[in-house]
């Protein structure tokens, strides 16, 4: 045992040295297949190698948490503005200095110290059945727990964090006990018990076990992209209805990435974010999994464009993070599952 | 057989020695006894900040649902377990044989598996509930359905899963039981149902409830299945604090909560035990005694025995085959099932070395204090996944980040020796599956007479020569089963695996887990097919066994 330390000291020696070509390591709870070409595509331009490490974004928030100054991350990526402030509130996050980055990501898609920046924006409106709901009935997040809409709405449980932001951002609309009350009133006109993700609601709505679901809308966007008949079907079924266009605008939330606080590649690191931000990039992630670029200059895929215009809910993200925990809390009490 | 030639004089002073089998019983012993000691420690700890929340809105809800839960499986595996083990113990008709082992089937299938399974099919836009409303079916018929993914969805699931052990129990202590007794009964004027009541039945309660109470510890451990299904129980809510709200001390006293209602399984599990050895009066086997069954009567029994099959097994399987053919957006396997394997094999084969030093740490010096070490491993298995991952990665990541401190000065890079590799996740194992191991070890060596030892000591065999010259040997098929039931349970063992597996090291469970998570039911179908299909051999193998007794 007494030469443990030693051989480990040689062995790491050893295994340090083919360390030295460049390269970035990214921790990702984005899915490997809706990242990894983009990344193939930023190893032929630079030559920095891209190792991609993928898994829920609170796994690997523990991770790094648990690795300590060990941590082989250089970037965190998620896909929520919460589980960045989530990691930042944990200490492992580092400012980005990068006059690039400042100019092409709008400042509310920033975090108010830099340390995560929104790399594409999702947007969470309401999808209702075209047959059923007449659309003029429906307004804002907040007029969904009129008695109308008793046993007819379809969300995903309180544990997904897309619906922990969208009460953070009420939080702060509204206030704690008014969003709480919302909270019980949505329980109250749940059809079903909370099951499954965004496409099961969608699905759910289709087949007329509800009329409105609350969906991210890449998800809808992925049904419209599907060559599966009954996917089709879902689409020709529903249509978006984008909330609260008369006072704060619908709720959006990011994908993004944060720095990581021991980051041993802070160079590539920052240079693999400013790749992402370039139009290509940002054409490429609209084009593959409908989202909104970040970037104003960057195109929409067709199917985005199909979705109309909207107004989106200017709020600084960092306020998801905030009070997400808060949400947590009132959706539990709330009885939502 | 080769003969070493050694001074027997040496190895019997060596008696009173410390040696290998007794240092790796004491060893196994502190393996079993961490998890536990740092789980129970944090109750001693302060109150974390998300535990007030806990407490206040959740706790009640987690301890509801799990009781809830464990009392619906204790009478779904009661329901199907018994009358199986009953129609097959006590009359003969045309296929009894084939059925006695198709009932063990869905040992084969994690629960989880079977709820993803039966999600993709039963989902309210899936083609049943489709089918079933375009012919207007009456709504009562489609509610419970739609329901599936509920509480008692997920009871039913498990009963599914987990009747085999009190089927194998019961059907094992019917057959145990002596004809005289059922026969007095008759000539005493009692009916078949009386003596059903009266007398079997009383008989075989003690292997009942045991049967009862490994289905109810595979309960409070499962988190697949309640996760899928949404139902918030202890496990789900360990898993939602320690990653939610990032809060290790949380999630530490859930864990010593939940070992407080395991506890109270392993007690009553240790009573019904006890109380078997009363009844092993064996005059004449029941064999005898049963009855012949044939035409519709015979059709009947056929068909209530399949039921159990028919949906633990052969529909599920089926569905899985149909997607993985024709449906299924197929990924390569490979490396999943290599690192599944692997990890499977390698930990396995460790569990049961490990296993076979501790029964013959037994053998050789049997002694109060090692019996109580012996019962300490064997609680291994009543620890739930979740609670084992939370036990051991506290310490470890502790020594880790000391050792780091330690060896910062020499200029080596901060690294998670334990906590980040996979020793973490074989210690696991080791934990939980040591237990699975010691059963099918002891009980093969004690089909083994001291005689044979004490020949081979003389002519000069050392003790571990015993070992392997004449135990191994001879108990060849007890360590095989203990291999291949390690090898299986690991394979689908699914919280541990989570919580503890190294980085960017996924397995067919985890993969299975992951696009279920995604929605993509259809896709999880190849993974869990292996798993099931691998699963299967331990059954089979079990089986004739079991039948060559």
């Amino acid at each position: 045992m007494r030469f443990t330390p030693v051989v480990a000291a040689g062995l790491a020696g050893l295994l340090s040295l083919p360390l030295q070509a460049a390269e970035v390591n990214v921790y990702s709870a984005r899915q490997d297949k809706l990242i990894a070409p983009l990344l193939e595509q930023f190893e032929e331009q630079t030559g920095v190698k891209v190792n991609l490490i993928t898994g829920k974004a609170e796994e690997l928030l523990t991770r790094i948490k648990a690795e300590g100054a060990a941590t082989p991350a250089d970037l965190l990526i998620t896909v929520d503005a919460g589980n960045l402030h989530r990691a930042k509130e944990a200490g492992v996050l580092q400012p980005i200095e990068s006059n690039l980055l400042d100019q092409r990501i709008p400042e509310r898609l920033v975090d108010p110290d830099k340390q995560w920046v929104g790399l594409t924006v999702r947007a969470r409106p309401i999808f209702y059945a075209k047959d059923r709901v007449d659309p003029s009935k429906l307004s804002t997040y907040e007029a969904l727990t009129d008695s109308e809409w008793k046993g007819r709405i379809c969300i995903r449980s309180s544990s997904n964090i897309y619906n922990q932001s969208l009460a953070a951002s009420m939080i702060e609309a509204n206030g704690e006990a008014a969003t709480e009350a919302w909270a019980e009133g949505m329980v109250a006109n749940f059809a079903r018990k909370p099951t499954g993700g965004d496409t099961d609601q969608l699905r759910a709505v289709a087949a007329g076990q509800c009329d409105l679901a609350v969906s991210n809308t890449y998800y809808f966007g992925r049904l419209i992209d599907s060559a599966k008949p009954e996917d089709r079907a879902v689409v020709d079924a529903l249509a978006v209805f984008w909330p609260n266009q008369n006072d704060r605008g619908t709720h959006v939330n990011i994908s993004g990435a944060g720095f990581v606080k021991h980051a041993k590649n802070p160079e590539q690191a920052v240079q693999l974010l400013e790749f992402m931000v370039s139009d290509e990039a940002q054409a490429y992630y609209a084009e593959i999994n409908h989202e909104y670029p970040v970037v104003e200059s960057a195109t929409l895929s067709d199917t985005i464009k199909s979705l109309g215009t909207f107004k989106a809910d200017e709020l600084n993200l960092g306020v998801l993070g905030t009070n997400n925990s808060a949400a947590v809390k009132l959706m539990d009490r709330a009885g939502w599952q | 057989m080769a003969i070493k030639n050694s001074t027997p004089y040496s190895s019997r002073l060596g008696r009173y020695r410390p040696n290998g089998f007794l240092m790796t019983t004491v060893l196994a012993a502190l393996c079993v006894a961490l998890p536990i000691c740092v789980v129970l420690g944090f109750l001693f700890v302060g109150e974390s900040e998300a535990w007030s929340h806990l407490v206040e809105t959740l706790l009640a809800r987690y301890a509801w649902n799990s009781v809830l839960l464990s009392i619906l499986v204790a009478l779904g595996v009661i329901a199907i377990g018994v009358p199986a083990a009953w129609m097959i113990s006590f009359y003969r008709f045309p296929g009894r044989d084939v059925l006695s082992w198709l009932l063990l089937l869905p040992l084969a299938y994690p629960a989880y598996i079977l709820a993803y399974t039966y999600t993709g099919v039963l989902d309210y836009a899936g083609p049943v509930l489709t089918w079933m409303r375009s012919i207007d079916s009456p709504q009562w018929l489609m509610d419970p359905i739609l329901n599936l993914k509920s509480l008692p969805g997920a009871a039913l699931m498990l009963s599914l899963v987990l009747y085999p052990y009190v089927y194998l129990m019961a059907r094992a202590a019917f057959l145990d039981q002596s004809a005289n007794l059922m026969e007095a009964a008759y000539t005493l004027g009692q009916s078949r149902w009386a003596v059903f009541r009266r007398v079997v039945i009383p008989m075989a309660r003690p292997a009942i409830a045991a049967g009862t109470l490994l289905a109810l510890m595979e309960t409070l451990a499962d988190f697949g299945t309640v996760q899928f299904f949404g139902v918030q129980t202890f496990t789900t809510g360990i898993v939602r604090t320690y990653y939610g709200f990032g809060d290790t001390t949380g999630a530490a006293q859930l864990s010593s909560l939940l070992l407080g209602f395991v506890a109270i399984l392993v007690v009553m599990e240790r009573l019904s035990r006890h109380r078997v050895r009363y009844y092993s009066d064996r005059l004449r086997r029941l064999n005898q005694a049963s009855q012949y069954v044939t035409g519709v009567r015979a059709l009947l029994l056929q068909s209530l025995c399949l039921l159990p099959v028919l949906f633990g097994f052969l529909i599920p399987t089926a569905l899985l085959v149909t997607w993985t053919a024709f449906y299924a957006e197929l990924q390569s396997l490979w490396q999943l099932t290599l690192n599944s394997f692997a990890l499977a094999g390698g930990s396995s084969l460790i569990i049961v070395t490990v296993a076979l030093m501790v029964a013959y740490a037994n053998r050789l010096h049997p002694s109060r204090w090692l019996s109580y070490l012996t019962v300490l491993v064997g609680l291994g298995y009543a620890l739930p996944g979740v609670v084992i991952a939370i036990g051991v990665l506290i310490p470890f990541a502790s020594f880790d980040h000391w050792l780091s401190a330690q060896l910062a000065f020499l200029g080596v890079p901060p690294t998670l020796w334990l906590s980040g590799s996979v020793f973490a996740l074989v210690f696991a194992y080791l934990v939980r599956f040591l237990a699975v191991a010691n059963g099918s070890i002891f009980s093969g060596l004690s089909r083994i007479r001291p005689s044979l030892d004490q020949s081979g000591r003389l002519l000069g065999l050392s003790q571990t020569g015993v070992l392997r010259e004449i135990h191994v040997p001879l108990m060849r098929g007890s360590v095989l089963t203990a291999v291949l039931v390690c090898f299986v349970d690991i394979l689908k063992e699914l919280p541990a695996t989570l919580m503890l597996r190294p980085f960017n090291f996924d397995t067919l469970a985890i993969k299975t887990y992951e696009l279920a998570g995604e929605e993509r039911l259809i896709d999880a179908a190849a993974p869990s097919l292996l798993i099931v299909l691998v699963g299967l051999l331990p059954v089979i193998w079990l089986n004739r066994s079991v039948s060559k007794e």
